[in-house]
């Protein structure tokens, strides 16, 4: 059976680990509300696209 | 070469398929705006497309075939006589389709489809139209503003900043109207 000779030191291990990261969602913000938003999609937070109401306030 | 690649399977058998999407465009075209997947949305958008391009055609033949795929017969007269007359002037494209983000559960990415609503003085007298427009447009953030404030009350910490934006958000549009 396949076994690791040497242990793998901490450098190795974060050497390795040095491209697991996570990047932030790029949000733009609301032109209505001024809320983070995604790009591309209606606001969350207020139910806006392109200036016009797409979500009724009780589905937020 | 992607050759008869065209179009997405979403997981289903073909008939399961073709079921489905006869009763989203029979709903579809019945509520004129429906929220769905956004692969769905997108298959949605050219069935439907092509059953208003029926309509238009206006025929005996058109209406049976409309009335093939589509399960209702009172969607069918609808199609015929008020949806299709809608977009006499419009060449194609009468639906939108509006991301809404992911769906809490399964993750997956939600959007609205709606039939596009006609303006046909958009064109033609951009200035008073605008002006229109802009008074209309106007009033209407007023109240919904307040509906918003009522209901993200219930977060006390979020409430104060929420209000400032939405009134910030009203004048911002206001001056844009203008
Ligand atoms: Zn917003």
């Amino acid at each position: 059976m396949a076994v690791p000779k040497k242990k793998t030191s901490k450098s190795r291990k974060n050497m390795r680990r040095a491209h697991d990261f996570l990047t932030p969602p790029n949000a733009s913000t609301c032109p209505q509300c001024k809320a983070p938003k995604l790009p591309h999609r209606a606001c969350p937070s207020c139910g806006t696209y392109k200036g016009k109401e797409v979500l009724k306030a009780e589905d937020l | 070469m992607r050759h008869n690649n065209a179009g997405r399977r979403l997981g289903r058998t073909t008939s399961h398929r073709v079921a489905m999407f006869r009763n989203m465009v029979t709903s579809f075209l019945n509520h004129e705006k429906i929220t769905t997947t956004d692969a769905k949305a997108k298959e949605l958008r050219s069935i439907a497309e092509k059953m208003i391009t029926l309509g238009k055609k206006g025929d005996l033949h058109a209406m049976r075939q409309a009335a093939a795929y589509i399960r209702d017969k009172k969607v069918v007269t609808k199609l015929f006589t008020t949806i299709a007359p809608r977009y006499k002037e419009r060449p194609g494209g009468y639906t939108r389709i509006i991301k809404l983000g992911i769906r809490p559960g399964d993750n997956a990415p939600v959007s609205i489809i709606e039939l596009v609503e006609e303006e046909l003085k958009a064109k033609s007298e951009s200035k008073p139209a605008k002006k229109t427009t802009a008074k209309k447009a106007a009033p209407k953030p007023a109240p919904a503003a307040t509906v918003q404030a009522d209901v993200l009350s219930s977060e006390p910490v979020a409430e104060e900043t929420l209000k400032t934006h939405v009134v910030e958000g009203d004048e911002a549009c206001e001056a844009k109207a203008d």
